[in-house]
């Protein structure tokens, strides 16, 4: 089967690429050009550099598998950064990883790899797809490696992306695709890791991205400076803009008080950054909208499942009450800390990725409270 | 049939870019592979310097052959594109005045003219072909009194135009303008003559004519002063140091030998295959357009516009079913911006992104044409198929 491979230059994918073609596959290797570094800061980001297309490069030399560079960049822009901006600057702590994978990788790249015959797509992710017995539907799983699982990432992505999703190295612990990489001596066995934003130049803040981007893309920065209050509404401090902070942040407010202070709530409509103790940051509710399900499947119930409401956070078992209209309350049953507009809310059960949608800006981290005191 | 498309792209590719780069002849394989035992310095007096230096004299004999001109007036560089930075830059002192292009000069004349501009004051101006070709009596015009430089090329890398040098050059020469002309794409393809033409200056590539990479040539009419551009030992006439590169331009010499020595009819005969490859598209794919149909054009390019594709996806997919084909320029960046020439012919962006460019060689057979031209079909449809996909869905029906 002729399959592509999403090759970043990293591991992990460059061990997808190896794993598919050891089992007969005829595989393409694809890497993605997504953004011009040189473009914005004359600085170099993580990813997608011109060094990272070239270890991809190299990796599919040593497969001998052909390998081509998809230039992706105007797809990128729209779908994934100038959402990110747009998110940033309505108060929100945004994923671009989520969008880049349900509208940049798992669509025009697929669309783009399905022109060149291939018959799916597969990535580097650590998680799992399955079938569904009863329904033929797919199923999306954590990854085998509970400190690597990815599934958080994927979890909007639709029935039909998820039957072109290849994840070769889900049932893999991050330590065994090391292993793999070196007995087949991939040039990447040792890379290191990658964990920031790719189009984020290394060392530089989102915030720092953000404000750098936003009149590119015809988007209007706050007036600075802004106002750090407390929730009763008494000023505390000012700040350089309110896209430079997130919910449950703690550093660089600037604020000498007796007990710890974290940010409970962002108003971008008064430049206005909410400060609060740790006791503010938890809530038992939070609102999600643009629900997805990856068995293409809404419920209408209640249901029970465990929560994430970051990538990497522990679960929290919760209610969950569907709208109706795409929304859904999630009901947790202990207070959840620093529920962050923006973010992901997935829904697990055990393994099983059973959906999830993106914490919606109203009734969150202490917003209740904000409310009231507008 | 994993093996065969595992052969067809290692082994057995339909090689259609010959624009980008040729095969080397076998014959000028066998004289290179000779001539790397000519290790002696061709400046050096003894007998092994003297070898590698006839070696290279009577390469430059065969180049100055290819181009009508005298052995003295061929300048041996690393390249095309050193050539035509020698070119410019080597004969335009200082400004002001005016240097006059065509719109579709390869970036190795567009980014020396820009260095003019930018470096001793020139001022650049360029003139677009349309889809008959380049007007000269626009060059002309635009070569009012002050120019110091029109430089145009002798055929397009992109489309195949061929620009009417000769013409060009009878209009400049009642008026004492310097004038220089890219052939690295006419040369070997079409007739090339500097005296016929009348020009200055011309550039050639030997790797364009199944000769190797690494060797061009500068042809600089004899007495004209040109500033040499990297310091160096004297090599050239002073007006390229470095030791020479005996079997590159060894190689070069044979390949231009054989390249003026191919039969007259070759050139119609390529063009018969590009043509049934060109008729063949347009009949059997709908939405297709060729670039530059309706002026002269090289017998062996045709760019075709397929609308509703990306055209690099369209590359990537022919390069798996074992054609060789490029998009637009084969260029290094990683930037995907629609050819300059193609927007020039009138073709809008959209356009200009399903541009590819077929590029035939005295080697491309008539099977591989139908081969060719059994393919593009499908792969057409299936490029346009995922690109014109409504999106994936992404909301679920609730």
């Amino acid at each position: 089967m002729r399959l592509a491979v999403a090759m970043s230059g990293g591991v992990d994918s460059s061990v997808a690429a190896l794993l598919l073609k050891e089992e007969g596959h005829d595989v393409v290797g694809l890497s993605m050009q997504l953004w011009d570094h040189a473009a914005d800061t004359g600085r170099t980001g993580r990813c997608c550099t011109l060094d990272d297309l070239s270890d991809a490069r190299r990796v599919a030399w040593r497969l001998e598998i052909p390998h081509y560079v998809v230039n992706l960049e105007e797809e990128f822009r729209e779908e994934v950064v100038r959402p990110f901006v747009a998110s940033y600057l309505d108060g929100e702590t945004p994923i671009p990883c989520s969008a880049c994978n349900a509208k940049v990788k798992f669509a025009t790249l697929w669309d783009r790899a399905r022109a060149m015959g291939c018959e799916g797509v597969a990535t580097g992710h650590y998680a799992r797809v399955g079938i569904d017995g009863a329904t033929r539907r797919p199923v999306l799983k954590k990854g085998a490696d509970a400190s690597k699982d990815q599934s958080y990432f994927l979890y909007d992505l639709t029935p039909e992306q998820l039957r072109a999703a290849r994840f070769p190295v889900g049932e893999l612990t991050k330590e065994e695709v090391r292993a793999h990489a070196r007995r087949a001596r991939l040039p990447t066995a040792d890379k290191k890791e990658s964990q920031e934003i790719c189009f984020v130049p290394a060392g530089t803040r989102a915030g720092e991205f953000v404000e750098n981007a936003a009149p590119a893309f015809g988007l209007p920065l706050p007036t600075v400076p802004g106002v750090v209050e407390n929730a009763a509404g008494e000023r505390l401090g000012a700040h350089a803009g309110h896209f430079r902070f997130t919910v449950g942040q703690r550093r660089g407010l600037g604020l000498a008080a007796a007990e710890r202070m974290y940010v409970i709530a962002i108003d971008p409509e008064a430049n206005r950054v909410v400060v609060g103790g740790g006791k503010e940051l938890e809530t038992s509710e939070a609102d999600v909208s643009s629900l997805r399900f990856p068995s293409g499947e809404m419920p209408a119930a209640p249901f029970r499942a465990e929560i994430r409401v970051r990538h990497r956070a522990p679960e929290v078992p919760a209610t969950v009450h569907p709208s109706g209209d795409g929304d859904a309350r999630v009901v947790f049953d202990r207070p959840v800390r620093a529920v962050a507009p923006g973010q992901s809310c997935v829904f697990y059960r055990g393994d099983i990725v059973l959906g999830g949608g993106v914490i919606a800006k109203h009734r969150n981290g202490g917003s209740d409270r904000e409310r009231r005191g507008a | 049939m994993k093996s065969d498309r595992k052969r067809g792209h290692l082994l057995s590719m339909i090689y259609l870019d010959n624009n980008a780069s040729t095969p080397l002849d076998p014959e000028v394989r066998e004289a290179m592979a000779a001539s790397l035992d000519l290790y002696g310095n061709p400046s050096s007096v003894h007998s092994d310097g003297r070898r590698a230096r006839r070696a290279i004299e009577e390469a430059r004999d065969e180049v100055a052959l290819l181009v009508g001109a005298r052995p003295e007036e061929i300048f041996f560089t690393s390249g095309g594109t050193e050539a035509n930075a020698l070119a410019i830059l080597g004969s335009v002192a200082r400004g002001p005045g005016r240097v006059v292009t065509s719109a579709v000069e390869h970036p190795s004349v567009r980014e020396a003219v820009a260095r003019l501009c930018e470096e001793r004051g020139l001022e650049a101006v360029s003139v677009a072909p349309d889809e008959t070709g380049l007007d000269p009596g626009r060059i002309l015009e635009a070569a009012v009194p002050g120019t110091k430089l029109v430089s145009v090329m002798a055929a397009n890398n992109e489309y195949g135009g061929v620009f009417p040098i000769a013409e060009i050059a009878r209009g400049l020469t009642a008026r004492g303008v310097l004038f220089h002309t890219d052939a690295v794409q006419a040369a070997g393809k079409i007739g090339v003559g500097v005296r016929e033409w009348g020009v200055d200056l011309l550039t050639v590539s030997a790797h364009k004519l199944h000769g190797p990479k690494g060797v061009g040539a500068l042809y600089v009419r004899r007495g004209l002063p040109l500033q040499a551009h990297t310091p160096g030992g004297g090599q050239e006439k002073k007006l390229r140091g470095g030791t020479e590169n005996t079997v590159g331009i060894v190689g070069f010499g044979v390949a231009a030998r054989i390249a003026r020595g191919r039969p007259a009819d070759e050139g119609q005969a390529i063009e018969r295959l590009r043509d049934r490859l060109e008729r063949g598209i347009l009949e059997r794919i709908p939405r297709t357009d060729v670039v530059g149909g309706a002026g002269p054009r090289l017998p062996n390019t045709s760019t075709v516009v397929f609308e509703g594709v990306s055209g690099e996806t369209l590359l990537f997919r022919l390069d798996l079913d074992g054609v060789a084909v490029s998009v637009g320029s084969a260029c290094s960046s990683g930037t995907l911006t629609p050819s300059p020439a193609i927007l020039a012919l009138g073709f809008s962006n959209e356009q200009a992104k399903g541009a590819v460019r077929f590029s035939l060689s005295r080697f491309t057979s008539a099977e591989e044409i139908d081969r060719v031209l059994d393919l593009l079909p499908r792969a057409v449809a299936d490029v346009r198929g995922a690109r014109d996909r409504v999106p994936i869905p992404i909301s679920v029906p609730g």
